[in-house]
């Protein structure tokens, strides 16, 4: 009972929210692992394109809410994603065409690319700020609970509650489907194909008559939807305020570097790692301790590694940690 | 040689007409985190400078000014340097001010006790504003967050609780609270289990929620705002079933709370300052006259804070701060005829005579200790996801 209990506790302050939020950090390393990939700079805009991607499904959200058009247990928003991806694909097609094509030309280095790419999201920043305001926006709407605590409490008997948000779910399935259907368009069509060849050898994959512009237009789309995917979901499981994903930048970077910059799996498992340490370190670890623990042994204390307050510094520590012992990553992306 | 007499003699004259007016500082935040409250607060000061200015029985017939300055309420320099040039360039004999406990702090350090100003604070409420070195020259008619905190164990206490979890914002305001809150309740004997911060403006608040899950305690008490992080932390603790009770302080009682909640937190419970006083009641329908909303939260504060300052001049018989601090606590508290507020010609006439007075005002002013208001409270309870009032305290 007590190793139930134990268990329970843990699945539902640490495992449950740490994958839920790792599949969001994963998504969005994807995004900045492509560019990195395929356009050769590091997009510090990417956290204010989620904000954008997510403020037009938002938006998009409350006009079908307005005409009466709702998702019934799931969440309207989702039905609303492709408004937003296709508005953030066209700001994104837009911006390159008017602010990075020109850099290109030039053969800029990524360093110059980088801080151009900081001027963007200022402008992205203010776009956001400018149209939905800087306050909180809840549009989560359906059912809130997969599993409630109380209904699991009746059900189990167990003195500790498990919930499952209805947000959570569709967070780990449809960052699933994503990452299953953008693989097999990177290994399997012959646009996903050119692009990886683009990737790799620039040059040559010039000779071999892969038109660059329309590599480049794919994979501004590709990062849209992905960073409006990713967006959705941080907002729908927390809420939608335009600071905090500009705060999401850090952890994301973090997941991308860990797993290796330019490597998808690598964005993937660094999303879960950086996601099991921010909350896994923070935890207060006394009441898993005390259920595990014979009467006695359990501590005193809260058995806590670091104060929740120092959550985004876990971030900095893997980033530290990484760029010294391995800094191609775990799956050997690019050097940063 | 004529021209040049005359000339001084119309300096004379000015520096005569200058006397007769007493100006008062009033340095409030009006821009920063809380702008939109700072509005109410002038209105209620300035009326009671113009209800006693129109009386002409204010030493002798003296006409009061008020002077605005803005403190900001988190810039503690900006707030110094309006307090300077209210005190230099314009030359205020006291100061309503300042909102914030920070800037509070730094006015009163920086420009009031070098230059001998009294300042009376209707809204800072650190506990440490009681015990800082202030030459009595700083009162305020706003509670400290000390009896506050006395006020909110008794209140866990007699809902028989006895173990809580304390989470707080990430300032003075939240710190200084939980603080006092924790010892309060030990000394009620009543277990503290975990007293953790959290950060406003944040998307995310399980893993705070998790450590506090982790320590327990049969309710969480919540010391932040109602708009910032403090929701977050509700809405995550619901959502994970670690706690359903809450216990709300002056900063998480407000309409958007239910709003947000509704009946999800019902049986949670809390305090604000607040009371039932009929001066409140007279003040509001004054407000109303006026054109300003006098229920909104610490106006009342700042019309008796000015109120303060003019009966504790005429007390003296002196628009000089070394003279009337003294009189402060003396006009504020018993014995002598109570006054309620729209009765401030009253209160100088009985000074003027030698009288005593009792004032009252809007807010049940009663200074205790270090020159602060003993404070009132306003017990809620949550029921069918209204906020309703128990009872005063």
């Amino acid at each position: 009972m007590d190793l139930l209990n134990a268990l329970v506790a843990l699945t539902n302050f640490v495992i449950v929210p740490a994958t839920a939020y790792g599949a969001q950090l994963a998504l969005g390393a994807l995004g900045v692992t492509l560019t990195v990939a395929v356009l050769r700079f590091t997009n510090v805009a990417h956290g204010d394109t989620m904000a954008f991607g997510t403020m037009v499904t938002i938006l998009a959200t409350w006009g079908l809410q307005s005409i009466g058009i709702t998702g019934g247990p799931v969440p309207t928003a989702l039905i609303a994603l492709p408004a937003g991806i296709a508005a953030t694909a066209a700001l994104l097609l837009a911006t390159d065409r008017l602010v990075y094509r020109f850099y290109r030309q030039q053969r800029a280095s990524s360093a110059i690319l980088l801080i151009v790419s900081i001027g963007v999201m200022f402008v992205m920043n203010g776009l956001v700020r400018f149209i939905i305001g800087v306050d909180d926006q809840r549009f989560d709407d359906g059912a809130r609970f997969l599993v409630s605590a109380r209904d699991f409490k009746a059900w189990s008997g167990l003195d500790e509650g498990l919930a499952i948000k209805t947000s959570q779910g569709i967070t780990v399935l449809t960052a699933a489907v994503v990452m299953a259907a953008l693989f097999w368009f990177l290994n399997r069509t012959r646009t996903g194909k050119s692009m990886r060849a683009f990737a790799d050898n620039r040059d040559l994959a010039l000779l071999s008559g892969i038109d660059p512009e329309r590599v480049v237009a794919i994979t501004w789309i590709l990062v849209a939807a992905l960073a409006t995917i990713a967006g959705t979901l941080y907002g729908l499981d927390k809420s939608f305020k335009p600071f905090t994903y500009f705060q999401l930048l850090l952890p994301i970077f973090a997941a991308a570097i860990v797993g290796g910059l330019g490597s998808p799996v690598g964005a993937i498992v660094g999303g879960f790692i950086v996601a099991f340490s921010e909350v896994g370190l923070t935890y207060a670890w006394k009441k898993v301790f005390s259920y595990l623990l014979p009467m006695g042994l359990a501590p005193d204390g809260l058995a806590q590694l670091l104060g929740t307050e120092y959550k985004n510094a876990v971030s900095f520590l893997i980033l530290v940690l990484v760029l010294l012992i391995k800094p191609t990553g775990l799956f050997k992306g690019t050097s940063t | 040689m004529k021209s040049l007499l005359s000339a001084s003699a119309m300096l004379a004259l000015l520096a005569g007409a200058a006397h007769a007016e007493v100006k008062i500082g009033v340095l409030l935040g009006f821009t920063g985190p809380l702008e939109s409250v700072a509005g109410p607060i002038a209105s209620g000061a300035e009326m009671a400078l113009s209800e006693a200015s129109d009386s002409g029985k204010l030493l002798g017939g003296e006409t009061v000014t008020p002077v605005r300055g803005d403190s900001t309420c988190v810039d503690a320099s900006a707030a110094t340097a309006a307090g300077e040039r209210l005190v230099t360039a314009e030359g205020v004999a006291g100061i309503v001010g300042a909102m914030c406990s920070g800037a509070t702090g730094a006015v009163l350090a920086n420009v009031a006790i070098p230059n001998g100003v009294v300042m009376i604070s209707p809204s800072a409420t650190s506990p440490g504003l009681s015990t800082v070195e202030d030459n009595g020259l700083f009162f305020r008619t706003a509670p400290s967050d000390a009896r506050q905190s006395v006020v909110m164990a008794d209140i866990i206490k007699e809902h028989g609780l006895t173990e809580v979890a304390v989470t707080y914002t990430n300032n003075d305001y939240g710190k200084g609270l939980a603080d006092s809150f924790q010892s309060a309740f030990e000394a009620a004997g009543g277990t503290v289990t975990i007293v953790a911060p959290h950060d406003d403006g944040k998307g995310d608040y399980s893993a705070e929620v998790g450590a506090l899950a982790s320590a327990g305690g049969e309710a969480l008490v919540v010391a932040g705002y109602v708009d910032e992080g403090g929701s977050g932390i509700i809405q995550s603790a619901l959502d994970t079933g670690a706690f359903d009770t809450f216990v709300l302080p002056d900063g998480m009682v407000a309409p958007s709370l239910t709003e947000k909640f509704g009946s999800d937190i019902d049986g949670s419970f809390g305090q604000l300052p607040g009371s039932d006083s009929e001066g409140g009641a007279t003040f509001d329908s004054l407000a109303e006259a006026a054109g300003f909303d006098g229920s909104q939260v610490y106006a009342k504060e700042g019309y008796d804070a000015a109120a303060l300052i003019m009966l504790a001049m005429q007390a003296a018989g002196s628009a000089d701060a070394s003279a009337y601090k003294e009189k402060v606590m003396e006009v504020a508290n018993a014995p002598g005829e109570k006054i309620y507020p729209g009765e401030l010609a009253k209160g100088l006439e009985i000074l003027a005579g030698g009288g005593d007075i009792d004032y009252v005002g809007a807010s049940d002013v009663e200074l205790i200790g270090p020159g602060e208001a003993s404070g009132r409270f306003r017990e809620v309870t949550i029921e069918g996801g209204e906020i309703v009032t128990v009872g005063y305290r």
